[in-house]
């Protein structure tokens, strides 16, 4: 392992180059994604009509390979192809992908009786949703979630093969070279990316699930 | 090197020649055609399940039958995704591939000289393929009704007669979804094998035939997306074939479509009431 | 028949599940095994087919010790019905009834025909041998449970609450049913339950278990009513032990008074040289009783239009006794009923005559008197 610790101190400003990029790609796609799937998860959980059609179009999307989009979108977008806005904007679509469907399944799990309580109380039902619903359904969401930003860290290093500069650039590196220092170093730190990104939405999670800590106790 | 053909954006050939460029019978045939890289891809995929299914399958029965080690499962699992399938690919290549040393190929499965970049490419492809099956396994082994299990134990069945005959196929709508996903995430990431050098599958399409030319309209750009949408239309398929055959295979009894299918001519006699002695030739029936 | 011999159940916790049970279920019998929760009476029922192993103590089916055989041989030859069905979701209700027959090596054409002529017997129609147990009803799941347990013809059968999981008319239904097909089969029969009014209906013999796993009392339903042994079992079996003991002896002969009917659509003018104390008993054309009409009632519907006795004008409190049935349904007929005259009625469903609360307790009175004569002289 010293060998890695060499090359990681040798090039350490362009690592870290590297790593904030992957970081803003990483992240950046799950925000903008959790957002954009919310008022879309709930209109699918809300209309019964609209669910299949919903999910079968994220399903489809996420069936579609990461290359592929990738490629896709220079086309539509105009952008290049070694533009990180382009991967940037395919792994948002991803996330979309994916959380529409944990959305809606979460949303739709909470238990009816919790939310006629809360009609019967004298709710709208715009509060219901921001007070009640969505708060109980976070546990489910938040599962779909965590899965969604582990896939996202591992998609961001494919990007590197078509030349976009990030941590995965580590790993093409040193398949030109055939040096194993920064293929492992590359491993290092995407698993230490995609377990830190897990532990603070696990922590997001249970600040905001106060309930289940007392169920704990 | 790729950087500088790629260049900024713009100056990339239109994306209204993919179809053109798909429909051009040359670029199917021939030893780097699209037909030889469809086969070699699905190839991929098929070897890189069927292993993963061989070791996940029995492992997430036995211990969804124990009902130990549920943690582990979804502690691997969870590690086994956060590791890049691209560092992974590339650390065994570069690791193993100096070691082999036979040059030949093996029939269909390897390309000659294929073998040093086959061993990490599928090895990478298992790990990746292992996580949906195993963890689907247990799950559904798990969520088999406790009281059906124990009135199996109770009926006198041996604890490999209830994995069999109850565990297994009250679970098998789970651990079929688990292989769909394997699949499908197989097939997305059996592209880049095209990165390294000798294999081919639809990634030699987009990295050999695609990304070096990119400006190129006859193929480059073109033959990209071309295989890319060759890709995706390849796992949907895929998709819809694994559903017709969780259709065939599990009983109507738990996806809760209850129209009949194949009653035994016995069963139907009897029940309209025809004495036994009717009953002329019976097959074995299951 | 089946012996416990100082079984107890210790686990690695400390508690003690079961204390050194003896007991004997007796063959071609069902022995009921009832208490509050906690009391080991499904821990005990599951050491019969080791789905529990005892700590120590040996259970024994008739001469040979359940411990000496193999636990798939043995399960394979006791039936096993349990609260939740357990039936095999994946399978139609004839292959699940099959099961056992196919594991035992039957061959299984001939398995899955037995399985149809079982499943008349329960009371389910052929119709539904090709069904998934999801398109069941609870009560269907559980009459496929006790098919199932019957398949390979076992002489023991070990049920766990079986019918605690339907509502009340359900579970009366498939108690009838059940205790008319044991008429017919005679096996050896462990039954648990919470419910001790279940334990007195199903059982020939209760045992009723305290909490911590020692046996209160083993004895016949209608001892453990008329001499509960200890203040446990006597306030578990509860209230009303008098009047739910009379179910137990036959009304035999009572004095029966033959009672002036009116038939439904003769005109209202008859009924008021018919009844008496008020009330008229009113038939259909097979004499099958419908209901009580008062004078009253009578004379206010003739107010309106002179007309016939309708349905709508009866009463219709007032059960029925049978000619062999106990003191306790002869009373119940006489109390319910507006006229304080008890129907009693034929075999065939026919009016007998009709029987009064002071006459049936008269009966009890004499039924008591000859008990207590013949216990002094002993």
């Amino acid at each position: 392992m010293s060998h890695v610790w060499q090359y990681f101190s040798d090039n350490r400003s362009e690592v870290f180059g590297w790593l904030r990029t992957t970081i803003w790609l990483a992240v950046v796609p799950l925000v903008i994604g959790l957002a954009v799937s919310l008022p879309i998860g709930w209109f699918a959980s809300r209309f019964r009509w609209a669910y299949p059609p919903v999910i079968s179009f994220g399903g489809l999307l996420y069936t579609i390979p990461s290359i592929v989009i990738f490629l896709a979108l220079p086309g539509i977008l105009g952008t290049g192809i070694l533009d990180p806005v382009n991967v940037a904007v395919a792994l948002t679509v991803y996330c979309i992908a994916l959380l529409v469907r944990a959305v809606a399944d979460g949303l739709a799990s909470v238990d009816r009786a919790f939310l006629d309580a809360a009609s019967a109380m004298g709710y709208s039902t715009r509060q219901r949703l921001l007070a009640i619903q969505l708060p109980l359904a976070v546990p489910a969401i938040g599962a779909g979630l965590r899965v969604a930003a582990v896939s996202n860290v591992s998609l961001v290093a494919v990007a590197s093969t078509l030349g976009v500069s990030q941590l995965g650039s580590l790993f093409t590196l040193g398949n030109t070279t055939g040096d194993t220092a920064p293929i492992w170093l590359g491993l290092i730190m995407f698993i230490l990316l995609a377990l830190v990104i897990d532990a603070v939405i696990l922590v997001g999670l249970r600040a905001a699930t106060p309930w289940r800590r007392a169920l704990q106790q | 090197m790729v950087a500088g053909v790629l260049g900024s954006s713009g100056g990339l050939p239109s994306i209204r020649l993919v179809p053109g460029w798909l429909t051009t019978a040359s670029n199917w045939s021939g030893q780097h055609g699209l037909l030889v890289s469809l086969r070699e891809h699905v190839v991929y995929t098929l070897v890189a399940v069927v292993l993963a299914a061989f070791f996940a399958i029995p492992v997430g029965l036995v211990l969804g039958h124990t009902g130990r080690g549920g943690f582990a499962v979804a502690g691997v699992a969870n590690a086994i995704r956060a590791v890049p399938a691209f560092g992974l690919m590339i650390l065994l290549y570069v690791l193993v591939s100096p070691k082999i040393t036979f040059r030949g190929g093996i029939g269909w499965l390897v390309p000659r000289g294929a073998l040093g970049s086959f061993i990490p490419i599928e090895a990478m492809l298992v790990v990746l393929a292992i996580p949906p099956i195993l963890v689907n396994t247990y799950a559904g082994v798990q969520a088999v009704d406790p009281a059906a299990r124990d009135a199996a134990r109770g009926m006198g069945m041996t604890g490999r007669q209830v994995v069999t005959s109850v565990e297994l196929p009250v679970a098998l709508p789970l651990v079929l979804a688990g292989v769909r996903s394997a699949v499908l995430q197989v097939i997305a990431t059996a592209t880049i094998a095209g990165y390294l050098p000798f294999l081919g599958g639809l990634g030699y399409q987009i990295f050999i035939n695609g990304l070096p030319q990119i400006n190129n309209t006859k193929v480059g750009y073109p033959a990209m997306l071309g295989a890319a949408v060759i890709v995706a239309l390849l796992a949907v398929v895929a998709e819809l074939l694994l559903l017709g055959v969780e259709k065939l295979i599990v009983s109507p009894g738990l996806t809760g479509s209850f129209r009949l299918k194949r009653r035994s001519r016995t069963l139907r006699q009897a029940q309209a009431g025809v004495p036994d002695g009717y009953s002329p030739q019976i097959q074995g029936e299951t | 028949m089946i012996r416990f011999d100082a079984v107890t159940k210790r686990y690695p916790d400390g508690t003690v599940a079961v204390d050194g049970l003896d007991l004997v279920a007796e063959t071609g019998q069902i022995t009921v095994f009832v208490g509050p929760s906690g009391c080991g009476k499904t821990t005990s029922l599951r050491m019969i087919n080791r789905m529990i192993e005892p700590t120590s103590g040996r259970i024994w089916l008739d001469d040979q010790d359940t411990a000496t055989i193999n636990s798939n041989e043995l399960r394979r030859g006791i039936g096993y019905v349990i609260q939740q069905g357990g039936l095999f979701p994946h399978r139609t209700v004839v292959d699940n009834v099959a099961t056992v027959p196919v594991l035992l090596g039957e061959n299984r054409r001939q398995a899955r025909r037995k399985a149809l002529e079982l499943l008349e017997q329960v009371g389910l129609p052929p119709a539904f041998a090709s069904r998934y147990p999801a398109q069941l009803s609870g009560g269907q799941q559980q009459r496929v449970g006790v098919a199932r347990a019957l398949a390979a013809d076992p002489p023991v059968m070990l049920m766990d609450e079986p019918f605690s999981a339907v509502d009340p008319v359900v579970r009366s239904q498939l108690q009838d049913e059940f205790l008319r097909l044991q008429g017919e089969l005679g096996k050896t029969i462990v039954f648990v339950t919470h419910d001790i009014d279940e334990a007195i209906k199903m059982g020939d013999q209760v045992a009723v278990f305290r909490v911590g796993g020692h046996l209160a009392q083993m004895s016949t339903p209608r001892e453990l009513l008329t001499n509960p042994a200890d203040s446990f079992v006597a306030g578990f079996v509860g209230r009303d032990r008098g009047y739910r003991a009379l179910g137990f002896t036959a009304a035999g002969e009572l004095p029966l008074r033959a009672e002036a009917v009116v038939a439904l659509g003769e005109p209202l003018e008859t009924v008021r040289d018919r009844a008496s104390d008020g009330w008229v008993l009113v038939v259909d054309s097979q004499q099958h009783p419908q209901g009580w009409l008062s004078v009253a009632a009578a004379a206010g519907a003739q107010a309106g239009t002179p007309g016939n006795v309708t349905e709508g004008m009866l009463n219709l409190g007032g059960t029925l006794a049978t000619e062999d049935s106990s003191l306790r349904a002869a009373l119940d007929a006489a109390l319910s009923s507006p006229s304080g005259r008890g129907v009693v009625v034929g075999t065939e469903g026919s009016v007998l005559g009709t029987v009064t609360a002071s006459q049936v307790l008269a009966r009890i009175e004499h039924e008591r008197a000859v008990a207590s004569l013949a216990s002094d002289a002993k």
